[in-house]
């Protein structure tokens, strides 16, 4: 499957303007650097109300009498992360940790990851429930713009030849190899990039929003539909968890990927815009 | 050329913003205080401008939790509490004052002879559990409308027998949600008399909120107008002491 190049350009050619493509609207860029800041106050915070009540359960209702389905705990001094009936040790990490002053803690996640770090659930949802305002006026904005300007449907839906099944494999290779396109390919978001951000704007974001805004007591009142939706109100605080995980699960990938493709090309292109296109063969 | 310069501008304010922000966020205490204090009052007008009236799903018994839990303070010590629980609350009455014309203290008898509701609902407590269960009670209304409230009254706040310390508990509800029909004074629980754990004699059930503002042991309703002379003038015990939104619809 090697690429096979028909004419090498020139170091000339490599540098005509043509290389440098703009490659994110100012709404994606301003969005993109929003949600750099919300995100890491959202997840950290979220951490800490977690420590509130490390259980998830499923259902309408939940509590301590109640079967969770997932728990971080500690007994004896050994800090456990159940899931269903399996129990993994987590010493050190989860449910038992020491404290930046080396103190034993016995809370579900150290301090280190949670906002505040010391237990402060007041202040926790202080955070997170003024930073949620940020969070879903800007999906609800981006999506607008996003349909308005046509970023959507020419972007990111993939085209016919691009969702069949023998393009995805062959993307998915691709990727596993580390061979990113080069060129004129690199100008357009590939398959599984397109499936991903698809994914997060559509499936993700909008779901942490909606499990999130489910919680609340006053809206199950007047949008009573979130309830049935995701099926009470303790299986919508559990996918409300499960969605942050695939968040961070994307934006580890994510990272990991703008290293690989050239951080310093990819964080310049979503601060100014410009992009420039990685040459046919590598130097 | 124009429209690269608007462009440019837009992306420079935009970036200002998201840094001048987060920049603030880290270095003032003073203006991260004012913008974490923002969510609540957003939350608290957008969910007063949609819905005023909704109500909250009612469940059946087959949805009830097997075990509801109890949680804070499930035995008060104050020496006129243990009094009244001794001779099953046969003396005790639920003062009312404040801004209204007519204040009046409802014996228990009085209170179980007024129009009743029951509901089967869910308490969702703010650190993430929740339980369902069936609660029988005068809608607060119809106590406040025998007390007839003067015009300026705007806030409800409920003064228990329980306390942390040395702080009483005490709550406070605005309007809208006093007279919304299931917030009850509850003295039935799960077909039974409420339980001390949950706050014998009465305790206030406001559906559309989290479980700390379901005040427990409540002796005394009192009307104001402003809550800034009653406590730390935060609205709550909770909100008091430990910062605590006042508005727990979220």
């Amino acid at each position: 499957m090697s690429r096979t190049v028909t004419e090498t350009p020139t170091t000339a050619q490599a540098k005509t303007p043509r290389d440098v493509i703009y490659r994110h609207r100012l709404s994606t860029r301003l969005w993109h650097w929003t949600n750099v800041v919300t995100l890491v106050i959202m997840l950290m915070s979220g951490l800490m109300i977690f420590n509130a009540h490390p259980r998830l359960y499923w259902g309408q209702y939940g509590a301590n009498p109640d079967y969770a389905w997932l728990q971080i705990g500690s007994d004896e001094g050994e800090g456990y992360l159940r899931i269903g009936s399996a129990t993994v040790e987590t010493t050190g990490v989860l449910g038992v940790w020491r404290d930046g002053e080396g103190e034993l803690r016995s809370r579900a996640f150290p301090s280190w990851a949670t906002l505040p770090s010391g237990y402060n659930l007041a202040l926790a949802r202080q955070w997170h429930l003024t930073f949620a305002w940020v969070f879903a006026v800007g999906i609800f904005l981006y999506l607008l713009r996003s349909i308005w300007n046509r970023h959507l449907s020419r972007d990111l839906l993939p085209t016919r030849a691009e969702a069949t099944p023998r393009h995805v494999w062959k993307d998915v290779l691709d990727h596993l190899r580390l061979r990113f396109p080069k060129g004129e390919a690199a100008t357009r978001y590939n398959v599984l990039q397109k499936f991903t951000y698809l994914a997060v704007l559509l499936v993700l974001i909008p779901g942490m929003v909606l499990t999130g805004l489910t919680m609340s007591p006053n809206l199950n009142a007047s949008a009573t539909i979130l309830l049935d939706l995701f099926g009470g109100r303790q299986s919508a605080r559990s996918l409300h968890f499960i969605f942050a995980f695939g968040l961070v699960l994307f934006i580890v990938i994510h990272l990991v990927m703008v290293i690989l493709a050239g951080p310093l090309n990819e964080v310049r292109s979503m601060i100014t815009g410009h992009f420039r296109l990685p040459r046919e063969k590598d130097q | 050329m124009t429209r690269i310069t608007r462009r440019g501008l837009v992306a420079g304010l935009g970036y200002t913003a998201i840094a001048g922000t987060t920049g603030l966020l880290a270095a003032s205490p003073e203006a991260r205080a004012t913008i974490l204090q923002g969510g609540e009052a957003l939350s608290y007008r957008t969910h007063r401008l949609i819905g005023r009236d909704a109500l909250v799903r009612e469940y059946s018994e087959a949805d009830m939790s097997p075990d509801f839990r109890t949680n804070g303070n499930t035995m008060p010590q104050d020496d006129a509490y243990q009094r009244h629980l001794d001779n099953g609350f046969a003396d005790w009455a639920l003062q009312v004052d404040g801004l209204v014309a007519n204040p009046q203290a409802f014996p228990l008898d009085r209170l179980r002879s007024m129009p009743s509701r029951t509901q089967i609902t869910r308490h969702d407590c703010v650190e993430g559990w929740s339980a369902i269960g069936k609660w029988t009670g005068v809608p607060l209304s119809a106590v406040l409308e025998a007390v007839t409230p003067m015009p300026a009254a705007r806030y409800v706040v409920l003064h228990c027998a329980d306390s942390f310390g040395l702080a009483p508990y005490y709550e406070s509800i605005d309007f809208v949600d006093a007279y919304h029909p299931q917030t009850m004074l509850a003295y039935g629980m799960n077909d039974g008399p409420l339980p001390v754990g949950h706050g014998a004699p009465i305790r206030l059930r406001v559906e559309r909120q989290l479980g700390y503002k379901h005040a427990k042991f409540v002796m005394r309703l009192e009307l104001v107008e402003s809550l800034s002379a009653i406590g730390r003038g935060k609205g709550g015990f909770w909100e008091d002491n430990s910062g605590y939104e006042w508005y727990a619809g979220i």
